[in-house]
């Protein structure tokens, strides 16, 4: 069900503000992609552009090419509901619905489009879902509790339990453990070695070692320069990309002799 | 998992943009109602308001023109809503002192509910307060203005002997702008920054001239709009004036006689339920002329929230 | 050579950390005596006990600072007088509102009866009586009122919130509605009868045309309340549900209405309580009647406030029964106002999302 995801000559706009320049890449299916790079060089608003979240602010626009398994996601007849539902997303801090229990939490994606479903049915998909999000052993006896009361190590899982709920064919997360602690962290990172096998993921980071130990390429973007939209410097495996990276930039910024 | 691997996306369905679209609609059909209304307000006002303005004067007791008539019912509205804010304001800049940086925590917030309380009493329930408890009560203090004061035009007297004067329904119209004001001021003086305030105590200050220091220089245009929206509700209040006063439509600065100016919203209240043909008119007109004046108030106070708004860097 | 490193620069700088200070209790004891001093005038000269109080705030507000001006410094007398002055303009708003229950209720208490409440005033002269007929026009015409209200302010504000954001038909909408804020009761219940004389002629009464004065009262208070609560809504809980492949207007019934819904019906039923207390409008559209009617599309309705008022200005010969109906009239109605006041902060905390900690 996993679908690579092809990106070419994307330009990110707020406004009149280009924020992202001429971005062409390749992200392979069924492994993990890494983003990284100095703060405000756009990678996240590269990741929301990849199921049109980025419109969701006022002003915000894409122009270039992204396709996703064959469709591509900027044509006009496309309904970025629609895209949003087979590319789904985790953010930087955890964000349950705080109206919902747990239960309700992880079927929100199902219940909020109004699909109706049996009973057991319902069951199943919690149970495989926060079993998916290593959740379940956790939360079982309590799935009618709040999902506010969690941790927020448990919060996060829960909202990648309710973000593969839906079954969708690409995975983002921005920033996903910048707000938890190293152990939750862990979780999060063994999580997304499991989801691999059954998902597109790419993942925003701001710790290199992160994206050392989780991916396999890793793309590094940088700004042109002050008040330029950002740019992808280049994209390789991971574990070139650590030793022996072809841009001088990239090796300054990967140890520590950036700026 | 079992999802279908079919590369082909489902088409958008058409029926869920019907539901955005509708949505979106209906939000829009009900914020343009508003616009509606108010457009209905002005118009209807203006439509029923312009007869009254050539109104013969037997309509208008007795006066020429359609100024002449409301001349004293503007000054009456304006006195007593000085009146009113005269009190009101520093009665209310202490009670939101209290609440947001005098009172110990746990006993701010059942002030502030204390406040809000009498926000929620009635306009009549004031109204029948005011005229039987506070002008009964203050008569002595009255016929006291009046021996020792007297020399000054607004406690020439003679003083009622009910306390049913202009001052009585100031006093009461103060106590109804207090909430409103309290509220506003509150929210601002929370709003000042605490390194402001941590700064002023850090060098020392007491707790007196850290409000001076920090507070009140932040909230000085917050205050005036306060003191603005309290005025569009002192200028508009309609019951407890009515009550209160035994009015004529005269122009005095004595505030503690018997025989004292009406306001427009009374006026019209008291007036409305016997008045026919052009004299329903001339009392709509008047109320066109208090709109007039409750918008300008609101406008200003509006005003200059927003250029404080942008002044400050919060 | 000893005596020199005493005057040093480095040990002059050094300020001594106490200073002369009044004692904790000393307010206590300066509130007791002028409390003391002010009940002895009091006693001698016969004042009531407003009067009373009065002075011995004012004499606490005066002692105290004098005090700490002798004992302390200057800008500790001005500290502690400002902070009497701060607790004095406190204490002088609490009077109204203790003076204003206590009048209502004791005049009020007595009227009430079985017979108060069941009864309305057909055919009734002097004695008995009751409002039955005055509390089922103030429910209907608020009743209406709101069930008109909350759904174009609701919209409205979620228009504001949600679409209209930065736009400038948003802008201008914004500001009309600070302008209707700021309409005054009785312009409301002219704007009702001028609208309604247009259909029905002069002299029109109606209960509807009352509701109609007090939904222009009412929606801009619920349009504030409303987009208040809505802007408090996380945007990450919108962006998560867009993320979840949720259209727009699913997004805010099922996720951000429901995250709001606390503030918003408290907001709602704060409204409700304020229109139910209004009288002008009502008194020159919904008019005054003795019997009941439970049409709101024909004829007068009588409500609380506009039966409070004409009892008490017309209260009959002889006044007495119909000051007390007035009175209970009254309390009926504060009490109406403040059961929806404490119902809805209730039922704000019981919709308030939960955390389970």
């Amino acid at each position: 069900m996993a679908k690579s995801i092809d990106v070419s000559d994307l330009d990110i706009y707020y406004g009149d503000f280009k924020a992202v320049e001429d971005v062409t890449m390749t992200i392979p299916a069924r492994s993990v992609t890494a983003f990284i790079g100095p703060s405000g060089c756009g990678k996240s608003t590269l990741l929301r552009s990849l199921n049109r979240m980025h419109e969701v602010i006022p002003g915000a626009r894409v122009e270039g090419k992204v396709v996703i398994g064959g469709q591509s996601l900027y044509d006009a007849d496309v309904d970025p509901v629609e895209v949003r539902r087979q590319v789904g997303m985790v953010f930087q801090r955890p964000n349950p619905f705080p109206t919902m229990s747990i239960y309700g939490n992880v079927l929100a994606g199902n219940r909020l489009n109004s699909r109706r479903m049996k009973r057991s049915e319902a069951d199943d998909i919690v149970e495989r879902a926060l079993r998916g999000a290593n959740l379940w052993t956790e939360v079982k006896d309590r799935l009618t509790k709040p999902g506010a009361g969690l941790s927020g190590g448990q919060q996060q899982r829960l909202c990648i339990a309710r973000a593969i709920a839906v079954e969708p064919q690409v995975l983002l997360m921005d920033e996903p453990c910048s707000a938890l602690d190293p152990i939750s962290t862990s979780a999060i990172e063994d999580l997304i070695h499991e989801l691999k096998s059954e998902y597109t993921i790419v993942i925003v980071t701001h710790n290199m070692q992160q994206a050392a130990r989780v991916s396999e390429d890793t793309a590094f973007f940088n700004l042109a320069g002050a008040g330029l939209p950002g740019r992808l410097v280049e994209m390789d495996s991971t574990k070139k990309i650590f030793s022996v990276p072809e841009d001088p930039s990239t090796e300054a910024y990967i140890s520590g002799r950036f700026g | 998992m079992s999802a279908p691997t079919t590369a082909a996306w489902p088409t958008p369905p058409k029926k869920r943009r019907m539901g955005d679209l509708l949505f979106a609609g209906a939000t829009r059909t009900a914020a343009s109602i508003i616009l509606v209304a108010l457009a209905g307000v002005a118009i209807f006002l203006t439509v029923e308001g312009l007869p009254g303005l050539t109104a013969p004067p037997e309509r208008m007791g007795g006066e020429a023109t359609f100024l002449a008539y409301v001349w004293p019912l503007v000054f009456g509205t304006l006195l007593a809503a000085f009146i009113a804010l005269l009190i009101a304001t520093p009665l209310s800049i202490g009670v939101a002192l209290v609440i947001s940086h005098y009172s110990p925590r746990r006993l701010a917030k059942p002030i502030g509910y204390l406040v809000d309380l009498l926000a929620a009493v009635p306009s009549v329930v004031y109204g029948l307060w005011g005229i039987a408890f506070v002008g009964p009560a203050l008569v002595p203090v009255y016929r006291w203005l009046e021996e020792n004061l007297g020399f000054l035009p607004f406690f020439s007297g003679p003083a009622s002997g009910t306390g049913r004067t202009i001052l009585t329904a100031g006093i009461v119209l103060a106590i109804m702008a207090l909430p409103i004001i309290t509220a506003i001021c509150r929210e601002i003086f929370a709003q000042t920054p605490t390194l402001h305030q941590e700064a002023a105590l850090a060098l020392g200050a007491t707790r007196f001239e850290m409000v001076r220091m920090a507070v009140i220089p932040y909230s000085k245009s917050g205050i005036v709009s306060a003191v603005m929206l309290g005025l569009g509700r002192a200028l508009g209040e309609t019951m407890a004036v009515a009550l209160v006063l035994s009015a004529t439509r005269i122009v005095t600065w004595d505030v503690i006689a018997s025989t004292s100016p009406s306001t427009i919203a009374a006026n019209i209240v008291l007036g409305f339920p016997e008045a026919t043909g052009l004299g329903v008119n001339v009392l709509i007109a008047t109320g066109l002329v208090l709109f007039v004046i409750t918008f300008a108030v609101n406008f200003t106070a509006r005003l200059i929230v927003a250029r404080s708004e942008k002044g400050l860097v919060r | 050579m000893s005596t020199a490193t005493d005057t040093r620069p480095t040990d002059r700088a050094l300020l001594p950390l106490t200073g002369a200070k009044l004692p904790r209790w000393a307010p206590a004891l300066v509130l007791a005596l002028a409390a003391a001093t002010a009940g002895l005038l009091a006693l001698t000269l016969g004042w009531g006990p407003v009067g009373t109080a009065f002075v011995a705030v004012l004499l606490f507000g005066l002692a105290l600072p004098a005090w700490s001006l002798a004992v302390e410094n200057r800008r500790a007398a001005t500290d502690r007088f400002v902070t009497s002055l701060v607790w004095g303009a406190f204490l002088l708003a609490l009077i109204p509102l203790v003076s204003l229950t206590w009048t209502v209720v004791s005049n009020g208490a007595p009227a009430f009866s079985a017979e108060f409440f069941t009864f309305s005033m057909r055919n009734v002269v002097g004695e008995g009586g009751g409002i039955y007929h005055a509390i089922i026009g103030t429910l209907i015409i608020t009743g209406i009122a709101a069930l008109m209200s909350v759904p174009i302010g609701l919209m409205t504000a979620i228009y504001l919130v949600e679409y209209g954001a930065g736009k400038r038909v948003a802008r201008s909408i914004n500001f009309l509605v600070d302008v209707m804020t700021g309409i005054p009761s009785i312009v409301a219940g002219l704007f009702a009868y001028a609208l309604f004389l247009i259909f029905f002629g002069p002299g029109v009464r109606m209960g509807f045309a009352g509701s109609v004065a007090l939904s222009v009262l009412m929606v801009p208070v619920v349009v504030r309340s409303c987009e208040e609560m809505l802007k408090l809504v996380p945007n990450d809980l919108r962006e998560a549900s867009y993320a979840l492949g949720v259209p727009k207007w699913r997004t805010i019934v099922k996720v951000v209405l429901p995250t709001a819904m606390a503030g918003i019906i408290t907001g709602v039923m704060l409204a409700v309580a304020r229109v139910a207390g209004e009288t002008a409008p009502l008194l020159i559209i919904a008019g005054a009647t003795d019997s009941v009617n439970f049409n709101p599309f024909d004829e007068r309705m009588m409500t609380l406030p506009v039966f409070a008022y004409y009892s008490y200005t017309q209260p009959g010969v002889p006044p007495g029964p119909g000051l007390e109906r007035a009175w209970g009239a009254a309390l009926i109605l504060i009490i109406i106002v403040m059961a929806l006041n404490l119902l809805g902060r209730a039922l704000g905390h019981l919709f308030a999302p939960k955390t389970g900690r």
